[in-house]
């Protein structure tokens, strides 16, 4: 959220005051970087943007990082942080793939179903831990991480999904496209839309954010903390079973070892994108942009001739510019406040 | 909305007054609440009629906050009865509370540092569509309707982070108005207020109660109470003492029924004698938080630093004590100055800081008694670098014996201790390093009145001693029972310096709040 700090008696047109906004908030920012990367990459080789294969990985690559990224987001506004959404990934991309042999001819929305719910399941299992063992979410979902894991590893065994093992209609989700726009991005956006949407028109979505904002405050408000963190663990869960079902869609090949440290791309993206690790800030739209800037600059860098070495920690740089970055606009800011109140005076 | 459990609560077998047609807007009787074996209301009653500002007074620890979180929902009552509008209630949430029109105002306001104004009055409770979809115009709407029926001017859409202590109040009253709360509880609203924003409360509170609503007022100052309050109800101990119409009372009769007992029993002063300067503070200066503070302490001397919440005396002991910078001025003890920020330095020439916030700031809460005890003297205490147990237990016999500390053993966790013991500990642990200045910043917040009381004669021993005292105190009576001289500091400036004869209840509020009283 953006603060402004006009008098309130200064009338703003509503217009202005929201392209005010746009131009505040920290999302605009980011999206700047992502362009740049994408414009300067483009050209060094035009192919990055301006070819058919070009165009469709940029959009396409990130997608499945985005789902997961909007569900962390979710979880990290209220103040917590879910470490095992990789593993769920891992084990509903393996689930899809199982259902798929062992069910003979089963619709895909069945397995879609199946998939989501499974991950809504596991997202439940670790809320319920956080919210009622009164463990931080860091320990809790760390023990999950590993839990999920073992359970895909003793599952799958040294088996793995073949590509050759699903259903051909299946497999075009996660290659097809429509009107050119990969049907994984069209996916993708429609939940950001929906969860943005939910983060900012709702009664729950804004609890969310106060939760995270002072959870001591929400008790007193009489907020029904316990409930909403259950249900932002239980999205982030059923978020990671989708990009899970449409792994085994995009790539075929499911191993035991799916989605391993996706947890740490996703709190990335996040990151990148304003959401405070201390809750209460952000936007879905800032974590979709980090992750699509976090997928973007890994395939951008490669091109720009920097060697495989730097280019985690390049990652790494734009974690913590973006926290140092973060750090330093909430300083202005609240000398900005200050100043305002000294002046009341 | 709540449950009736009328087996929870021994109803008195006396029926409802009949006499009162319209039943008061709330009505505590024979409220009780304990924590373990701790009794924190014993006896907890009070009746808030509508139209009708009440007072709530009593000293620290005397279940006025436990009161008034049983009211919210916070806890729940052991036995008693609780009535609204002549209903029973039982409330398990703080929205159940709410939902019955009570409204609660902290002494620190509870609001949501990264949200708008509009957001933190409405959150929980926003004016939806029939989809659901929060309608943001009306809220606002309706916040600056709020805002100008109270006269205040605050941004609607700015986060509330950074806003004066004042400004988060209005907005809490804001909150409870938008509730259309019927009974508005504060709690020390005034503790961090300046006497033009104390006069914008009081008026809004008025106005509340013009329009019927039922306000209850928790303060330490009596001024207020008296310039606002209709009704009074003194606690003391966790126990109902009385209750009387203001006009009937006076400041004497409040204290007596506050104390319950000689001033003299609890503030046992014994008469020491006063030898030179020890510490010697002058100009000290720290831009926005202390300007030109210049005092004395000398050995065998108790010095009373009064003032209200927020006027810069914890920052300057603070800065003497070298934890926090200063800009400008000099710190002297013993004769020899002493560097600036520098703690160390500052506990090897003698002196000692005895914090404001004990839980925080002046123990180790996982940590055993023995292990607190001697914390700040583990280097004299260890053998070629290391730290032996015996040594350590020994030293921490002698001051848990000394300062009479209650637990169960030195091994005990000193999170386990009761307020009063463990603020006896953090006394030991500085008094181990053989202070010859002691600064104490608050030191009977929140403890038990017997406490209090032995924690005061250990000051006033140590007095006789010879040890130089800095006592830094929001509670008057203590200051002024305890204190050989007053100094008082308002809003970061020295305001007043009393000797004992001259240091009167009113002197010293006015020298803390001069600006209120010419607003007044």
């Amino acid at each position: 959220m953006t603060a402004t700090v006009a008098p309130p008696t200064a009338p703003v047109h509503p217009v202005s005051r929201a392209a005010g906004r746009i131009l505040k908030a920290r999302e605009t920012g980011i999206l700047i970087a992502l362009i740049a990367v994408i414009v300067v990459a483009t050209i060094r080789n035009p192919a990055f943007l301006f070819s058919s294969d070009g165009f469709r990985d940029l959009l396409l690559t990130p997608s499945l990082l985005l789902l997961v990224a909007v569900g962390q987001a979710v979880v990290i506004i209220t103040r917590n942080v879910d470490l095992s959404v990789g593993s769920i990934l891992g084990l509903t991309a393996y689930l899809t793939g199982r259902l798929f042999i062992d069910l003979q001819g089963i619709p895909p929305i069945l397995v879609f179903v199946a998939g989501v719910a499974l991950g809504a399941f596991l997202g439940l299992v670790n809320g319920a831990l956080v919210a009622f063992a009164k463990v931080p979410a860091l320990v809790i979902t760390l023990g999950t991480l590993y839990i999920y894991r073992g359970i895909n590893v003793a599952w799958a065994g040294g088996d793995r999904i073949n590509a050759s093992d699903l259903p051909a209609d299946f497999r075009g989700l996660g290659t097809g496209q429509i009107l050119g726009i990969p049907i994984l991005t069209i996916i993708a956006a429609i939940v950001l839309v929906a969860a943005a949407w939910y983060l900012r028109n709702l009664r729950s979505g804004r609890e969310l954010y106060a939760i995270g904002s002072d959870p001591a405050a929400a008790h007193l408000y009489g907020l029904r903390v316990t409930s909403r963190v259950l249900g932002a663990f239980l999205v982030s869960g059923a978020l990671s079973g989708l990009a899970g079902v449409l792994y085994a869609a995009r790539y075929g090949t499911v191993s035991s070892a799916a989605g391993t440290g996706w947890e740490l791309q996703a709190i990335g993206a996040a990151v990148i994108g304003g959401v405070a690790i201390s809750g209460g800030v952000g936007t879905v739209w800032g974590a979709a942009i980090g992750a699509y800037l976090l997928l973007t600059i890994n395939r951008a860098l490669p091109i720009l001739g920097i060697e495989d070495f730097w280019q985690r920690a390049v990652v790494g740089v734009l974690i913590i510019g973006a926290i140092v970055l973060d750090r330093l606009l909430a300083l202005r800011q609240s000398r900005k406040l200050l100043e305002a109140r000294e002046d009341d005076r | 909305m709540f449950h009736l459990k009328e087996e929870d609560v021994p109803v008195p077998e006396e029926a409802p007054p009949t006499a009162s047609p319209a039943p008061p807007a709330l009505e505590l009787s024979r409220v009780v609440k304990s924590f373990g074996a701790v009794v924190a209301l014993r006896s907890g009653t009070i009746t808030l009629e509508e139209g009708s500002i009440h007072a709530l007074i009593g000293e620290n620890g005397a279940g006025k906050s436990t009161l008034v979180k049983i009211i919210a929902g916070l806890y729940r009552r052991d036995a008693g009865t609780f009535r609204l509008r002549g209903e029973d209630v039982d409330f398990h949430s703080t929205a159940q509370s709410k939902a019955s029109g009570i409204a609660v105002i902290y002494q620190e306001p509870t609001l949501f540092p990264d949200l708008s104004v509009t957001e933190n009055i409405f959150m929980g409770r926003q004016p939806t569509n029939r989809f659901g979809r929060i309608d943001r115009k009306a809220m606002r709407a309706e916040t600056q309707q709020i805002f100008g029926r109270l006269g205040v001017s605050i941004d609607p859409d700015r986060v509330t982070e950074g806003l004066s202590i004042a400004d988060q109040q209005i907005i809490e009253i804001a909150k409870a108005i938008s509730l259309d709360a019927r009974v508005l509880i504060m709690d020390e609203p005034t503790a961090a207020l300046s006497g033009v924003e104390v006069e914008r409360l009081f008026a809004v509170a008025r106005s509340l109660r013009d329009e019927g609503r039922a306000l209850m007022f928790i303060s330490h100052r009596f001024d207020e109470v008296f310039a606002l309050c209709d009704t009074v109800t003194v606690m003391r101990d966790g126990s109902y003492i009385a209750t009387t119409p203001i006009r009937e009372t006076s400041v004497d009769e409040l204290v007596r029924q506050m104390v319950g007992r000689d001033v003299a029993e609890l503030f046992p002063k014994l008469p020491a004698e006063i030898g030179d300067d020890v510490l010697v503070v002058e100009g000290l200066t720290r831009a926005g938080v202390f300007h030109d503070i210049s005092f004395s302490v000398r050995a065998g001397e108790i010095v009373g630093l009064a003032g209200l919440v927020g006027a810069g005396r914890s920052e300057v002991a603070r800065a003497v004590f070298g934890v926090d910078p200063y800009e400008s001025g000099s710190v002297r003890l013993g004769g020899r100055q002493l560097p600036k920020g520098n703690p160390r330095v500052a506990m090897a020439r003698g002196l000692a800081l005895v914090p404001e916030d004990r839980r925080k700031q002046g123990l180790v809460l996982d940590e055993s008694v023995a292990r607190n005890i001697t914390l700040a003297i583990r280097g004299s205490l260890a053998k070629a670098g290391l730290l032996w147990s015996g040594p350590e237990n020994e030293a921490a016999a002698i001051w848990s014996s000394r300062l009479e500390v209650k637990t169960a053993s030195l091994d005990a966790e000193t999170g386990t201790l009761s307020g009063g013991n463990q603020q006896k500990v953090v006394l030991g642990k500085w008094l181990a390093t053989d202070p010859k200045v002691l600064i104490v910043d608050e030191p009977t917040r929140g403890i038990d009145v017997g406490t209090k009381a032995e924690v005061h004669r250990l000051l006033s021993e140590l007095a006789q001693q010879g040890l130089a005292i800095l006592m830094i105190s929001s509670e008057l009576p203590e200051v002024l029972g305890m204190a050989d001289r007053v100094l008082v500091m308002r809003e970061g400036h020295l305001t007043g310096e009393f000797p004992r004869s001259e240091a009167t209840p009113e002197a010293v509020m006015f020298a803390a709040t001069a600006d209120k009283e010419a607003a007044l």
